[in-house]
């Protein structure tokens, strides 16, 4: 009887596909949308961490300041630190692999006819080692040149590409705002970030070049630190958290006016930073769910009031009132359920391109799928019953006249 | 309890009233009748005498205001919407003036509509639609829409959906009344063969006296009251 039933309503459905696919055009795209930002969110919080593995989880940001909200913070007051800390760091700390100092500034990098915006980081070798990141051409800067602070840089991709397309810069001259620099490497690429900034779209200068042409001085506000394999976040976390008390001579009982990150803690902050914007854009999504429900029900609304003559038919011969009711519910369920279907099938197709996009790996996800396509059979009970009530509701003799 | 052969139809002082006060309509006005097993009566009378009325209590469509309406019987009034619906799935067949047949279905599935609700299985239920649509002369339309068939086609096949359950009782609401009179005879004849060779109690209204001389007994109705009971020129 179900099974006829179903086959039933499955008829009624197409007897009219046009009609049957504008009534659940609001269900499809509700779950397309809810499928689509679940999936693309998982997938750029698998990113993430993934980006956290591969920048080792072994390394650190020490910076100035409390990350604080409210009043009583005023920026501008943080210390900085200084280029001596960070060799007291790596000397005085045994867990400490490497340590290196970063300093970026927004700059307009030229050459020949090119100009092109850029981020310019002051920073040394080190932090290419802390941050495991490799020279595909040329090299490094030389102990030499970074003491000195020469007019050397290392170009990210993208500013590569941007500048010299495919032409190898290395050994060519170019300029960074009014200063001239000798481009002696090419970082290799590393892709888009966690939240889709460009990690390559950067010019390493030295610290000390930086310091002196572009900052003024030669204030550290970040620190990078890798920690040895083996030793433990927590145990270099309290080492170098209580010689930087020490350094800045904070007396005991006094907070610190610095931070130290580990990749973990930003990796959980990136991330429930992705969980507030996917669940607040599926929420939105959701609505049109809602809106794809009312759909339904204003066209089996019509369905039974065109149909009165059928069920005024299958009441005489002897249909209950709960078949008749059935009938029209489960109709209301396959409709709104086919929409599901093609709502995640859009849905998933969106995803795939979107990661695509995004350059965050495609995770489609079986929880997700089956909970969205669930959800929308539920559309089709809550706003099938209603109308359905209607159609078994009817007085026979009158439905008959119709 | 019910008496060892009682009547299939009978109304004892029934009444049917439509609205209250200064608006109330007396349809049916103590109608007393029986219908027994294997008769074929034809009821007649003028608009409004309450024809329609009486046929929608006798197919459990529609309750008395006032007296007992006893199916094979079973008290009707005290019966629930889906008891009534029961009633009508395993004893009742019901043939319409205007067929009332499903569009853009067939004429087998138009047959098999009745059977679905009786829970029959999908073979057993065709074999028996194809028995019924057999015993009406259109085996060979199974399978043709509605919109494919003649009024006189559309109305057989109706009747074969009224047949198809091996109802008790089949109550027939101007079966002829769309139809030109050739195939109105055809109808009538059909009617008059299920009736005598297969012993099918039929209730039929009918504006036409041509053919309520098929039908055996005829009722004459007028203000919702039996004005007379008599055997037609039909009934040899």
């Amino acid at each position: 009887m179900l099974w006829e039933t179903f086959k039933l309503a499955l008829q009624a459905i197409l007897r009219n596909p046009m009609r049957s696919f504008l009534t659940v055009l609001g269900v499809v795209i509700g779950v397309a949308a809810v499928i689509a930002m679940v999936t693309i969110g998982k997938g750029s919080t698998a990113q993430v961490t993934a980006d956290v593995q591969k920048m080792g989880a072994n390394l650190m940001i020490l910076s100035p300041g409390q990350m604080r909200f409210g009043p009583g913070n005023s920026g501008g007051s943080e210390r900085a630190f200084a280029l001596s800390d960070v060799d007291r760091i790596i000397d005085q700390i045994g867990s400490v692999e490497t340590a290196a100092p970063s300093r970026t500034s927004s700059l307009v990098a030229v050459f020949g006819n090119t100009n092109y915006q850029t981020r310019v980081a002051g920073t040394d070798s080190r932090y290419l080692t802390a941050s495991d990141w490799a020279v595909a051409e040329g090299r490094s800067f030389t102990t030499a040149e970074e003491s000195a602070g020469k007019n050397v840089c290392i170009l990210g991709e993208t500013v590569r590409q941007e500048l010299f397309g495919r032409a190898d810069p290395v050994g060519e001259r170019m300029r960074l705002g009014a200063m001239s620099c000798q481009i002696v490497g090419v970082l290799a690429a590393k892709g888009a970030s966690s939240f889709g900034t460009d990690q390559d779209d950067v010019v390493l200068i030295p610290f000390k070049f930086f310091g002196r042409r572009v900052a003024g001085n030669m204030d550290v506000p970040t620190i990078y630190i890798s920690v040895r394999d083996g030793f433990s976040i927590e145990r270099a976390t309290n080492d170098i958290t209580a010689l930087m008390r020490e350094v800045r001579r904070i007396g005991p009982g006094e907070e610190d006016d610095f931070s130290l990150r580990d990749m973990e803690q930003v990796a959980s902050m990136l991330n429930s930073v992705n969980r507030v914007l996917t669940g607040l854009l599926s929420a939105v999504a959701a609505v049109s769910l809602l809106v794809g429900g009312i759909g339904i029900m204003n066209i089996m609304l019509v369905s039974v009031t065109e149909r009165t003559r059928e069920i005024g038919i299958r009441m005489a011969v002897g249909a209950q009132a709960g078949q008749v009711l059935l009938q029209f519910l489960v109709e209301a369920i396959v409709l709104s359920a086919l929409g599901g279907m093609l709502g995640v099938a859009l849905g998933l197709a969106l995803a795939a391109l979107g990661a695509q996009l995004l350059n965050v790996p495609f995770t489609p996800d079986a929880g997700t799928i089956g909970l969205a396509f669930a959800f929308s059979a539920l559309v089709g009970v809550v706003f099938g019953y209603f109308p359905a009530r209607r159609a078994a509701r009817l007085d026979p003799i009158e439905a008959l006249r119709h | 309890m019910a008496a060892p052969n009682p009547p299939v139809i009978e109304f004892c002082d029934i009444a049917r009233v439509y609205g209250t006060g200064a608006a109330e309509v007396r349809a049916l006005d103590g109608i007393s009748l029986k219908v027994e097993k294997g008769e074929f009566v034809a009821v007649m009378g003028p608009s409004g005498s309450g024809k329609s009325t009486a046929m929608n209590i006798m197919g459990c469509l529609d309750r008395p205001t006032a007296g007992r309406y006893l199916f094979n019987g079973i008290e009707v009034g005290t019966l629930t919407r889906d008891q009534r619906a029961l009633l009508r799935r395993h004893y009742l067949g019901f043939i319409f003036q205007g067929y009332n047949l499903l569009a853009r279905t067939t004429a087998l599935q138009n047959v098999e509509l009745p059977l679905i609700y009786k829970g029959l299985g999908r073979a057993e239920r065709e074999a028996a639609a194809l028995a019924a649509l057999d015993k009406v002369g259109l085996a060979d339309r199974a399978h043709h829409d509605p919109s494919e068939l003649s009024g006189g086609q559309q109305q057989r096949v109706a009747i074969a959906r009224a047949l198809a359950t091996g109802p008790h009782v089949v109550l027939a609401d101007e079966p002829t009344g769309n139809l030109d009179t050739k195939r109105s005879v055809e109808i009538m004849e059909l009617l008059q063969a299920l009736n005598r060779e297969d012993g099918l109690t039929i209730v039929m209204v009918t504006h036409e006296e041509d053919m309520a001389d098929y039908a055996r007994r005829l009722i004459w109705m007028v203000d919702g009251k039996v004005q007379s009971d008599r055997r037609t020129k039909g009934d040899a």
